[in-house]
């Protein structure tokens, strides 16, 4: 197992690259069991991996230029294990949900592997750089997708979407470089590894600027308010499968960044800026939570409850304690888990009825009831009820959120209850009631191929909120360490205080 | 009154390093001498015999003693790392431009033995100007390789290459205008034509009541000079009617080598200036910078000609290389080499893809010879064309882990480590308007139906195995950079070490 995690980033490439030579037809099938091998490596890396070690396991180190302090290196932790294990499945569910008919098959199957590889390297990468190579290499096979697979007007929207996160990122790509900098003033020797990073003390004044730069590429890719216009044209364009992976990883590499590059680096400045972070998330929770009620189409709901959702996510990060945190990592795996889900399902009825507005459907539950069931435990999921898998990160997230504001937590526990509106309104419109149109009535329930990639996730909506331990162990222990050093770090007796964590708990 | 007679020995002459000039100049007269022997000789001859006297050429440049000092034929040479370095990126372009002329079909300019004499000629001149820090002899060699350039750009013998060879022409003259008069101020205030001497003469005068005005003469007509030769704004009107009147690979090959060369004089004299803490000077090439690389990127956006756009593109590209010029640090100038060593392939092999899908008559439209209408639905037609160009753009737009990205983070990070951290931004968002106009040709090769005129029969066809040699050996340096940036940039940190900035 000793290298398991480049064989982990770069498998898919590689099978992408040699899936040029794979016949059309057989080009599903090449997909799925590559996909599923990932996952397979995904998983035996969960069942060597050391729950017991907060730090960096696997590691591999290889300098590219040495000169400059680039160096290939890799390593994953509890908070980036479980985000690499749910990349694959999505993957693999999302390629097993791709119709025989799609066109062009194999292009999307090389997009899709060349995309997981982009993933996976996001989330393991510990050098700037290449997370910076993995982070920017991740848009081309989306534009990809979006532009050939998409709606009507999918250029439009490919283009946005690789446009604002470019821009976005090349301003972090300055904050990088300085971060090198002014690593280089300190030590003398150029490094773009996040370890060495971590221990580098800057002034305050040095940490907000590099938090700006940062800011700039993360919380477009999130996308937090006021930001987030390139994400409801993106879904509405994109093709089912586009959505899913869009939904379920590609956003979370915003919030990771959040938590594997501003957090431990700049601790003085995330603070400083927690105020600012939490009064955007609050308003995107709850803002985008009206808008997604006042949608006509499934999909836009979907993908306005998802960016509601990101919210919560923000807020835990930035709550600065171990609840919040570890409750925010979890809710990451959870919202790419059900929000996936609830893409594929709105991708299921377009496929079969070529429409994804709420008022043309009404009366499926008793049209297609095995659909329906899913959607409802997708849709319990994501407004959070108990014993569900949603409920788990919420509670956590707004647990910890308590500890620094009361007013917030109620303002973001609302959410909840909008969340219920409109996911029920969606519900209600589109399953109960009179049947509106007759060929509805002759609507197929779920076939062979749509239950097998919808009903491992609602197996794991109900196992994980109900034991969620085996996930959250190594999660928190990670997420300890991650703010023990923060507070070691950081040079402001507030900073100290306001990252909540009992030294005691952590071995 | 005599002029004393000096003693001069063969070893003070060091007249090997005239060694690698000569070889071209004697190339080229070979390849005349051929001509009037027997007519009618196939262009594969020429062509190899230039790759020939080219890598011969390349053996003598890298063969020459270099250092800070090494002068050479009368002092007038410098060969430092600057010099070789600068010559050898030169000669790899000028070996990788010259198979394109074999193309599958007939284009006419290749079969005059005159095309790759010129060609030599002009290589001889650009290695005289990138050697030397005597004025005069900076100035010979910028005429010997201009002049031979417009008349290689007229040779393609269309309507609008006459019209880009005189425009060329015109912009150079008075450039070179701008050039002699700038170097007369120079001497008329230092009493010498040598960057060495030019240097410490100025500095000892620097207090004295109206020397700014001198410097601000002469380095104000210099700037202008290089600013024509390098397009920068607002000179840089001609740059793209003589890219469009030229042929693809010729332009390809424009954007890259006599800017390389402008680009090491400029170091020469601006980094002098900037040396001698003139901050004027300083502040003038940022300002010119930030605007030719905004300006260029902005009127690319609305170009509808891919040849044109990628025109703009190269002037955009220049304005963010001539950052490193007024920073002046080693990093910066490493960067410079980098930058321009990577950029070389990829901007040589987006040519070249332009010039395999040329036609002999313009099918879309009547103004323009590629506009983006003729990529629509490439991929449908020529998949791996429509791959390798948007692998170039890609690049290009400096998508990591391809070339170009890493000489424009080694550039931002430059730049970031003089203290300029604004102007690192702006060059960040200006690589993000760049990927607009990148993209839209990916957009139109890959994700557009193909238009009614074209199809397999009508288009794409010149293609020729040296060609796919040169468009395969590209997309490899394109794609494979991350592995052997390291060395590159050790080599050229270790030539920037070994030159003299006339301090």
């Amino acid at each position: 197992m000793d290298h398991i995690l480049s064989i982990l980033i770069f498998f898919p490439a590689v099978a992408g690259i040699l899936g040029f030579v794979v016949d059309k037809g057989s080009a599903k099938a090449y997909g799925v069991s590559v996909a599923a091998v990932e996952l397979i490596l995904a998983l035996g890396l969960w069942a060597s991996f050391d729950i017991t070690n907060p730090g960096m396991q696997f590691t591999e180190l290889i300098p590219i230029i040495s000169q400059f302090g680039i160096s290939y290196n890799v390593g994953v932790d509890g908070i980036s294990l479980f985000i690499v294990i749910m990349a694959a499945l999505i993957t693999l569910l999302g390629i097993i949900l791709l119709r025989d008919d799609t066109k062009n098959m194999k292009n999307m199957i090389v997009s899709l592997l060349f995309l997981e590889m982009t993933m996976v390297g996001v989330f393991l990468a510990l050098d700037a750089i290449i997370f910076y190579l993995f982070w920017e290499l991740s848009l081309v096979p989306m534009l990809y997708i979006i532009g050939a697979w998409g709606g009507p007007t999918r250029v439009y929207a490919a283009v946005k979407f690789f446009l604002y996160t470019f821009a976005g990122s090349l301003v972090m790509l300055v904050g990088l470089l300085a971060m090198a900098y002014l690593f280089h003033l300190q030590s003398g020797v150029w490094s773009f590894n996040l370890l060495d990073w971590y221990t580098l003390k800057l002034t305050t004044d040095q940490q907000f600027w590099l938090f700006l730069a940062f800011f700039a590429g993360f919380a477009i890719k999130v996308p937090m308010f006021p930001f987030h216009t390139w994400l409801p044209h993106a879904h509405g364009q994109a093709p089912t499968i586009g959505s899913v992976i869009l939904a379920a990883v590609l956003l979370k590499m915003g919030t990771y960044g959040f938590v594997r590059f501003s957090l431990p680096i700049l601790p003085d400045a995330s603070v400083t800026f927690t105020p600012f972070i939490m009064a955007l998330s609050l308003i995107m929770v709850v803002y985008t939570a009206m808008v997604a009620f006042a949608q006509k189409d499934m999909k836009q709901v979907i993908a306005y409850s998802s960016v509601s959702h990101m919210g919560i996510i923000m807020i835990g990060v930035f709550a600065m304690n171990a609840e919040g945190l570890g409750g925010s990592i979890f809710l990451m795996l959870s919202h790419g888990i059900v929000s996936g889900a609830l893409f594929m399902l709105v991708g299921v009825i377009y496929e079969r009825t070529g429409t994804k507005i709420m008022d043309e459907f009404g009366g499926l539950a008793a049209v297609m009831p095995v659909y329906a069931t899913v959607f409802g435990v997708m849709l319990m999921a994501s407004v959070g009820l108990p014993l569900t898998i949603g409920f788990v990160g919420e509670f956590l997230v707004l647990l910890g959120f308590y500890k620094v504001s009361v007013v917030g937590t109620i303002i973001a526990g609302s959410t909840i209850i909008i969340g219920s509106v409109y996911m029920l309104a969606l519900f209600k419109k589109s399953f109960f009631g009179p049947v509106r149109h007759e060929k509805n009535l002759g609507l197929k329930d779920l076939d062979r191929r749509e239950l097998t990639a919808l009903l491992p996730l609602v197996a794991i909506v109900v196992w994980l909120g109900v034991y969620p331990k085996p996930v959250l162990e190594p999660i928190d222990n990670s997420v300890k360490a991650l703010l023990v050093q923060m507070e070691n770090h950081a040079q402001l007796e507030s900073t100290k205080e306001a990252i909540i964590v009992s030294k005691k708990e952590v071995k | 009154m005599f002029i004393d007679p000096k003693n001069i020995t063969m070893d003070v002459l060091n007249l090997t390093t005239l060694m690698p000039m000569l070889i071209a100049i004697g190339g080229g007269l070979v390849i005349l001498t051929i001509d009037l022997i027997k007519e009618n000789i196939h262009k594969s001859l020429y062509v190899m015999l230039t790759i020939l006297i080219l890598v011969i050429d390349l053996g003598a440049t890298l063969g020459l003693n270099f250092g800070p000092n090494e002068k050479g034929f009368f002092d007038v040479m410098l060969i430092d790392g600057l010099a070789i370095l600068s010559q050898v990126l030169i000669l790899v372009a000028s070996v990788l431009f010259i198979p394109l002329a074999l193309t599958s079909k007939r284009f006419h300019e290749y079969s005059y033995p005159e095309f790759f004499a010129l060609f030599l000629f002009m290589i001889a001149g650009f290695q005289f100007m990138v050697s030397s820090d005597n004025l005069i002899l900076i100035f010979i060699g910028l005429e010997t390789a201009s002049l031979s350039l417009y008349t290689l750009i007229a040779m393609h013998n269309r309507h609008n290459s006459f019209e880009a060879a005189v425009k060329y022409f015109t912009m150079g003259a008075l450039a070179a205008g701008f050039f002699t008069m700038g170097s007369a101020i120079l001497y008329g205030i230092s009493g010498s034509l040598e960057l060495y001497q030019i240097a410490p003469a100025i500095q000892s005068r620097m207090g004295e009541p109206g020397m700014m005005m001198f410097l601000l003469g002469g380095a104000g007509l210099l700037l202008t000079a290089f600013a024509f030769k390098l397009s920068l704004f607002p000179f840089h009107t001609w740059a793209p009617d003589v890219y469009e009147g030229a042929s693809a690979p010729l332009a390809g090959y424009m954007s890259v080598v006599p800017k390389v060369a402008a680009f090491v004089v400029s170091m020469r004299i601006f980094e002098m200036f900037i040396e001698l803490q003139i901050e004027w000077v300083q502040t003038m090439i940022i300002i010119l910078a930030v605007l030719t690389m905004t300006l260029a990127n902005l009127m690319a956006l609305v170009q509808e000609d891919v040849k044109r756009m990628l025109a703009y593109s190269s002037i955009s590209h220049a304005g963010f290389v001539m950052v490193a010029i007024a920073l002046a640090t080693e990093k910066a100038n490493t960067g410079i080499f980098l930058y321009y060593g990577l950029f070389m392939f990829t901007n040589l092999g987006a040519f070249a893809m332009l010039w395999v899908s040329r036609h002999k008559h313009r099918v879309h439209h009547a103004r323009y010879d590629h506009p983006y209408e003729k990529f629509s639905g490439m991929v449908k037609i020529m998949p791996m064309g429509a791959v390798v160009m948007g692998l170039f753009m890609l690049s290009l737009a400096g998508v990591p882990p391809f070339s170009v990205f890493w000489g424009k983070v080694y550039l931002m990070s430059a730049t970031i480590d003089a203290g300029y951290i604004w102007l690192a931004i702006i060059m960040g968002l200006n690589s993000a308007i760049a990927a607009y106009y990148y993209l839209k040709l990916i957009v139109y090769m890959f994700l557009r139906e193909p238009t009614e005129q074209v199809t397999k029969e009508t288009t794409y066809y010149n293609v020729s195995k040296p060609l796919l040699t040169i468009l395969g050996l590209a997309v490899f340096v394109t794609v494979g950079s991350i592995f052997y940036v390291d060395p590159l940039i050790e080599y050229i940190t270790e030539m920037m070490r070994a030159t003299n900035f006339g301090i």
